[in-house]
């Protein structure tokens, strides 16, 4: 059991903001963990900055929903995170279907910046002086009269291109000239754009510019029925199947009032970690390879791939895809001994390769000082993950918010203070040997309650909403559910990847055009994930 | 039989296919049109030396203009389209095209929207579908040789000059 944090002496956020904004809310809702709180659409600016500023409060997603059917307005919803307790504080601002507009806080709040723009191209809400109100999502040939997310959108439109020219920043200046990289990369990765202005070999600037892959997935998400949902949202972002597809699930039996089984919980959580295992373990294979030194990455392919194999072997895929489902799991993990000497064996296994790797000066050469990301700035774009926690923030949502059987078990959270592609590494490879604990933690805890239900009849799902979470290998997962007429309504979904996304564009600066594919791959991002 | 064994007469059968069209090696690009990452994750493991298709003579190349065969994943999202068939014309014919995974046979759970394409044969000529979500690397082995063997069949027919 973990100690309880003590809390006692700091004054409940959610009674401060009463106190403090009084006059401008206009009504509260409280359901489990998550305080909403409606508001006057002008104060929105100034409660989120006190949020942000003095309350400690990380805003973790924003969103719209578009209510003009039921309710005659459109929502604007801004979830902050608490330091310190398991709470959500959602403000919302409802905007009139006629007055498209709404005040930005980006100058207040950097993490907002995407999600503004987000909601601009999907629902045509203006976000008022954001400084940055370039297309994000909808490319410039979509036409402007056509907002995805708006109900009395088709989703099986094929609106036509039309002419349209979208600007990247330009840097000036004797010797500076440009690389642009992408969408086909030269290497196995997924499409996206890269544009670096550079004098000579450092990185004077980088604009990413990304949503090639964009799917539809969130407007797909109204549009099927809630079994197959759960199919959905494991293709988020095809390596973090797991963790995209319990906190879709967590989120849905929040809004039923259902409690998994607990074996069910042991299952997903043996599931989670195994996911963080073959993707770290990736990670930490992908920093070798971006350095040249082939014979590490060789060890780290074949420790990965065994992990797969162990994947199918327990699950039926490598992926770890058609476990979850809504009320629990699908099946039993068996042969828990079996099951737990194998991974024992990997264990040492990984421990021989990160000695090893961490024993090459040649590879440490290269990832020490490189690509730095400072605490300030990972704090303002509210960075996430290992990447997060490898520049000295301390949040990992398995102990701030836990969720399946994390409250059950020991581990610790891994921070490093370097802030560089070293200390991402280094953080990984904790956690790697933290998660091979957790999955021996329940595998015990699954043994001792044999032949027990592994699910959960949810029945019909009454309308409401919430929010569902997990930490997923590269950090903090969002899914925030409505339900309405047992049919999702609005389904947000927010992967690890768009929060950190903007910081590598800080933790370039500086550095060599050859450092660029490791420092990005120690950011290890999805871009499925990211463009939705 | 174990994976290990699967792969060996697989790939010794791929390798001879390849030598006896292409002489040396299968250059494959891959366009990654709009994917979840799965099918990237199953083309990278072939690489690793579990699989190692480099022995049977299968080698990722960097641009479409030294391949033979592109490798589609995905169900060309819109964003993706014109990148997908800019890489088309820039690989030299005769060209192989194969369709990797469920949504780039036909759009599988992303259908066919105002963003996603519904599958690659809506957008260039397909040679074979490898179907799966993602397919797992001997299935991608197995997809490329049936690619191969429609090649053959091209060249007998004269479809193509070689």
């Amino acid at each position: 059991m973990k100690e309880e944090l003590d809390t006692t002496h700091i004054m409940d956020p959610v009674q401060i903001i009463r106190k403090e904004f009084a006059s401008q809310i206009i009504s509260e809702t409280v359901s489990n963990n998550e305080v909403y709180f409606s508001v006057k659409k002008d104060s929105v600016v100034e409660i989120c900055n006190y949020i942000y500023s003095h309350l400690d409060g990380q805003l973790i997603t924003m969103f719209a929903t578009d209510q003009r059917k039921t309710d005659g307005y459109f929502t604007v919803k801004y979830v902050f995170s608490m330091e310190g307790i398991d709470k959500f504080i959602i403000i919302q601002i409802e905007i009139e279907a006629e007055k498209t507009q709404f005040r930005s806080i980006t100058h207040k709040i950097p993490a907002a910046n995407w999600y503004e723009r987000e909601i601009q191209d999907m629902f045509g809400l203006v976000p008022k002086r954001h400084p940055d109100p370039r297309r994000l999502v909808m490319f410039e040939d979509w036409p402007e009269d056509q907002y995805p997310l708006r109900k009395d959108f088709d989703i099986n439109s094929k609106p036509p291109r039309v002419e349209g020219t979208y600007d990247y920043k330009k840097v000036e200046g004797e010797g500076i000239y440009e690389i642009a990289v992408g969408p086909v990369h030269a290497g196995v990765i997924e499409p996206g754009h890269f544009r670096f202005s550079v004098a000579g070999e450092p990185i004077i600037n980088l604009e990413i510019r990304h949503f090639y892959t964009h799917k539809g997935i969130e407007k797909q998400f109204e549009n099927i029925s809630i079994d197959k949902a759960v199919f959905l949202a494991e293709r988020v972002s095809g390596d973090n199947s797991v963790a995209h597809a319990v906190a879709f699930c967590q989120a849905i039996e929040k809004i039923a009032s259902v409690d998994i089984p607990k074996c069910a919980k042991y299952v997903r959580t043996v599931l989670l970690e195994l996911e963080r295992l073959y993707n770290h373990v990736s990670d930490i294979g992908g920093i070798a390879t971006d350095v040249g030194f082939a014979v590490g990455s060789a060890h780290a392919g074949i420790l990965k791939e065994k992990l797969m194999q162990l994947n199918e072997h327990v699950t039926g895929s490598r992926l770890l895809r058609g476990m979850v489902m809504i009320g629990g799991v699908r099946r039993d993990v068996k042969d828990i001994s079996d099951l737990s000497t194998r991974l024992s064996l990997l264990e040492q296994e990984f421990r021989d390769l990160i000695d090893f790797l961490i024993e090459t000066p040649s590879l440490v050469d290269r990832i020490e000082t490189t690509g730095i990301i400072h605490n300030d700035i990972a704090r303002a774009l509210h960075v996430v993950g290992p990447t997060g926690r490898a520049s000295g923030i301390d949040y990992d949502v398995r102990r701030n918010h836990p969720y399946a059987a994390y409250p059950q078990i020991n581990f610790d959270v891994p921070v490093r203070n370097d802030e560089d592609v070293y200390a991402r590494t280094v953080v990984r490879s904790d956690e790697v040997l933290q998660s091979f604990s957790i999955i021996q933690q329940a595998l015990q805890l699954l043994e001792s309650i044999a032949d027990a239900d592994m699910i959960v009849d949810v029945g019909d799902i009454p309308s409401g909403c919430a929010l569902g979470y997990t930490e997923a290998p590269r950090g903090e997962t969002i899914y925030w559910v409505m339900m309405g007429d047992g049919k999702i309504e609005r389904c947000k979904l927010r992967d690890p990847s768009y929060c950190n996304w903007p910081a590598i564009e800080y933790a370039v600066l500086d550095n060599i055009v050859p450092d660029f594919p490791l420092i990005n791959k120690s950011f290890s991002l999805s871009y499925s994930g990211n463009d939705m | 039989m174990s994976i290990d064994e699967e792969i060996e007469i697989m790939g010794q059968r791929l390798h001879s296919k390849i030598k006896n069209i292409f002489g040396r090696s299968l250059s494959i690009r891959e366009v990654d049109a709009g994917s979840c990452n799965g099918c990237e994750v199953e083309v990278n493991a072939l690489s690793n030396p579990i699989y190692d298709m480099e022995r049977f003579g299968i080698h990722i190349v960097a641009s479409p203009r030294h391949a033979d065969m592109l490798l589609v994943t995905g169900p060309v999202s819109r964003n993706m389209e014109l990148a997908l068939l800019k890489t088309y014309n820039a690989t030299p014919q005769p060209i192989l095209v194969a369709a990797m995974g469920a949504c780039a046979c036909n759009g599988g759970i992303f259908g066919n929207t105002y963003a996603s394409g519904g599958g690659v044969d809506k957008f260039v000529p397909v040679d074979v579908f490898i179907p799966g979500c993602p397919p797992r690397p001997q299935a991608v082995i197995f997809g490329i040789m049936l690619a191969i063997d429609k090649l053959e069949q091209k060249i007998s027919k004269r479809e193509v000059v070689v």
